[in-house]
């Protein structure tokens, strides 16, 4: 299976797709082209649209860290006050961030896009110090942190 | 909001695109057995076109990343380079953090858990600044004199303390200090505007009226220029606009993309008696300034040549043209031009939310400009800047009520947007200033704002003192979250012939710079820095220096820097807190000056008569309300800096919602 993964990285990167391409130019090479190629719109997207792809994915993990979340109250009742917090701030990326970079993207004013991808990060990882190296949530919120990097990268290409 | 002026991750800094090569699986390491025959002679043909895919990507991102674009992401890693070899040890008590990057919040692992609560949002709220009653603004649009009334417009979103659903926002005042909220002017109500109301400029016509040209993001998003007036110039409030039913008036010329098309300007008369008209754009990496002629605002001819353009400095947003007196200091009309004038080119670069400006030379006969030091030019990371902070999409007018150039701002917010949605509402206006050439170097501008903000001064207190060495001294003057401060500071003749003097001091000035030196205004050295500390708590857990630095150059000349530290402003672990500044020419003979505006979370700096500005967002959580305190400092490790200033108790300025109440009690005054 890795081979094959391998292999089809290996065409892709030789076949100098705007996946790859573009994906070269994010700091993390791999976790970017994977996002993009789990999505069947990434083959014949524009830079536009892969960033798009990858806000879909930021919003598609808020939805499931929040309902991870949401399971914690009952499993973890002692981590309420961090929970509240993480609650708020994953609430602002699905309601704040990702409908203003989608807007943003959509219409040709990146960096506003670009704001809304950076505080996507910076709301994962303030839920992860609200709960001083106990976070429940840690490779969630890592993995936005990942996510939000990589995305803005692309975003940037964009100004 | 966490805006991009943050730096990129520490991850992204060390994993520069050539790294990600070294994590790519080798194919040619796969198993044979696996692969059909057939494939064995591609390989060689794989490896060496990926080869030359490797060479040919190293390439064109070392020719991109060359130019002089002030990229946040260079300058970290240049800082991160340089504090790690520098010779800053000598000089006491420097910690050499580097400037953290966003996702390494403050605090870590020991910092208790912060938590914004009510009380401390609700503080953030300014006094005296403009900012909508709530939800998002940005650009400043439009702004005129008509008819006894300063008027503004702005970038607005009616639903969200976020960017989005844009229209124009509209408030009315007599002194640019006291406003009235009015009624939305325009909405995104027509397929050539539906998808965003964007910015735009007025120009008004020798006959009294006014014309507005705004971008408009088309239903199928494209950039395009449209017409609007007022429905009735008999209302001096001009509460009602037209759009003219002929736009777009322009739209994306050949070469130019649909998306890198906006913000037009106020209108110049051409030596034909046409008006012209400058767009900002890029191709590829340039920026650009397109140009336009029109006799009537409906219909525009398109200047082969452009106004001016700069490489490498990526797309030029909110562009600005307009004309300074070289002899005088008050402001000139945009058609303006002449022998005693020099022609100002400012854009706000898209890549790095700067604006930058230079000064240079009109010729109308082509519609050209090119700069006085071509070193310098817009845009590029060394040219010149109105403000050193937070300052972006700044647009001036001629205000012909009192003969003078006032500059307007978008301040963004630099905390997180879920305490912008928390809190209801993001973004301020920066104190409307008047901008004109310094007429002492004749190099750069100088800005003030508006003198009728004196209006707002209440009780003062003024000081003399003479501050030791490192003093650290608390300044009495009650409240201390709506100040206006002017100061002025003169090191004691000894101590400066002694830095002169002193060999071992180390000329740095050419490497110096106010962001570069992590350890902000905790540096101690031979002159300084020195300066005010505001919104500090009695005990500096949270303050915000203002403060200048003298440095040695290599000629032994001193070099005198401005800044502003916000990186111990607040404990808050989700807020950007960078150091800001620049160098502020400082000529022969003159003291040292600065004045200070504070306004809850927001600190507007002007050096040495408004020749460097710093406009910063802050965000204490304890140094708030009455808790929030003055002081003065002086770092120097043996100077002796005397200080004589005057700090004035702000009022609020009362920015009202619209009534015709509200309009009339300002008519009153």
């Amino acid at each position: 299976m890795k081979l094959i993964v391998m292999v089809m990285t290996m065409m892709m990167i030789s076949e100098g797709s705007m996946i790859d391409q573009t994906c070269k130019q994010t700091p993390d090479f791999k976790l970017c082209v994977s996002l993009l190629n789990s999505d069947p719109r990434g083959s014949s997207a524009d830079i536009s649209g892969l960033a798009l792809i990858l806000i879909d994915k930021i919003k598609v993990l808020a939805t499931k860290t929040l309902t991870e979340i949401n399971g914690l109250y009952k499993k973890r009742p002692e981590l309420k006050q961090a929970l509240d917090q993480c609650s708020r701030r994953y609430k602002t990326i699905l309601n704040a961030d990702v409908p203003e970079a989608i807007e943003a993207i959509s219409k040709g004013v990146p960096k506003f896009g670009e704001d809304g991808v950076i505080d996507a990060g910076v709301e994962a990882s303030v839920c992860e110090e609200g709960f001083q190296g106990k976070s429940p949530l840690t490779s969630l919120t890592k993995s936005m942190q990942n996510i939000s990097s990589v995305t803005r990268a692309v975003v940037r290409m964009l100004l | 909001m966490a805006s991009s002026d943050a730096l990129l991750p520490i991850s992204a800094r060390e994993e520069e695109p050539l790294c990600p090569y070294t994590k790519l699986p080798d194919g040619s390491r796969s198993d044979p057995e696996t692969h059909p025959r057939r494939r064995r002679p591609y390989k060689g043909l794989l490896a060496v076109s990926f080869g030359l895919l490797l060479i040919a990507f190293y390439v064109a991102l070392i020719a991109t990343q060359d130019g002089s674009r002030s990229n946040e992401a260079a300058n970290a890693i240049d800082e991160t380079e340089k504090t790690t070899s520098s010779s800053r040890a000598r000089l006491a008590g420097v910690s050499e953090k580097s400037n953290d990057g966003l996702w390494k919040l403050s605090g870590g692992r020991n910092t208790p858990a912060f938590e914004w609560n009510n009380s401390m949002l609700s503080w953030q709220r300014t006094a005296f600044h403009f900012q909508p009653e709530e939800n998002w603004m940005n650009d400043p649009n439009g702004p005129l004199f008509y008819k006894g009334w300063y008027h503004f417009f702005y970038q607005y979103n009616p639903n969200a303390a976020v960017w989005g659903d844009i229209v124009w926002g509209h408030a009315v005042s007599r002194d640019l200090i006291h406003w009235v909220h009015l009624p939305l002017a325009m909405v995104a109500d027509q397929w050539y505007d539906s998808n965003g109301v964007w910015t735009g400029s007025a120009t008004i016509l020798p006959d009294g009226s006014i014309v507005m040209l705004y971008t408009g993001s088309t239903d199928k998003a494209v950039q395009v220029q449209n017409l609007a007036y007022p429905e009735d110039l008999n209302d001096p409030l001009l509460l009602k606009w037209v759009k003219f039913p002929g736009n777009p008036v322009l739209v994306p010329p050949p070469g130019i993309l649909p998306k890198d098309f906006r913000d037009p300007t106020t209108a110049w008369k051409t030596p034909e008696g046409k008006w012209r008209i400058t767009i900002g754009s890029k191709i590829n990496k340039t920026g650009i300034s397109l140009v336009y002629d029109t006799t009537d605002f409906k219909t525009y001819e398109k200047l082969d040549s452009l106004l001016h353009g700069v490489p490498n400095t990526g797309m030029w947003e909110c562009v600005d043209f307009y004309p300074v007196s070289k002899t005088a200091r008050n402001g000139l009309d945009t058609s303006v031009n002449g022998p005693d004038v020099k022609h100002i080119v400012k854009a706000s670069m898209d890549d790095t939310r700067f604006d930058h400006y230079a000064v240079g030379t009109y010729f109308e006969s082509n519609g050209t400009w090119i700069p006085d030091d071509p070193t310098i030019d817009v845009g590029m990371s060394s040219s010149l800047r109105y403000d050193y902070g937070k300052f972006y999409a700044s647009k001036t007018f001629y205000d012909q009520n009192k003969g003078r150039r006032i500059l307007w701002s978008w301040i963004g917010e630099s905390d997180s947007e879920a305490s912008d949605v928390q809190k209801g509402w993001s973004s301020l206006q920066g104190i409307p200033r008047t901008v004109s050439l310094d007429t002492k170097t004749g190099k750069n501008l100088v800005q003030s704002p508006v003198e009728e903000i004196k209006s707002l001064r209440l009780s003062s207190k003024k000081f003399d003192l003479e501050l030791s060495p490192g003093s650290v001294v608390p300044v009495d003057v009650g409240t201390a979250t709506q100040l206006d401060i002017e100061a002025e500071f003169e090191i004691k003749k000894e101590s400066l012939d002694k830095f002169f003097g002193d060999a071992s001091v180390v000329a740095e000035a050419e490497e110096f710079s106010c962001e570069k030196n992590g350890a902000g205004s905790t540096v101690r050295n031979a002159l300084g820095p020195f300066g005010f500390s505001v919104l500090a708590t009695e005990s500096l857990s949270e303050q915000t220096p203002v403060y200048f630095y003298i440095a040695k150059g290599k000629d032994s000349k001193l070099k005198t820097f401005f800044c502003t530290d916000t990186s111990r402003s607040s404990v808050a672990n989700d807020v950007i807190k960078p150091i800001y500044g620049s160098v502020v020419p400082v000529l022969k003979g003159e003291k040292l000056t600065m004045r200070i505006l504070v306004d809850h979370s927001i600190v507007e700096a002007f050096g040495q008569g408004g020749r460097t500005c710093i406009t910063s967002r802050v965000y204490p959580t304890t140094a708030i309300y009455g808790a929030a305190k003055l002081f003065l400092f002086n770092n120097a490790l043996d100077a002796t800096v005397t200080a004589s200033f005057k700090v004035w108790q702000m009022n609020s300025a009362f920015i009202h919602p619209y009534s015709e109440e509200a309009v009339r009690a300002l008519t009153r005054t």
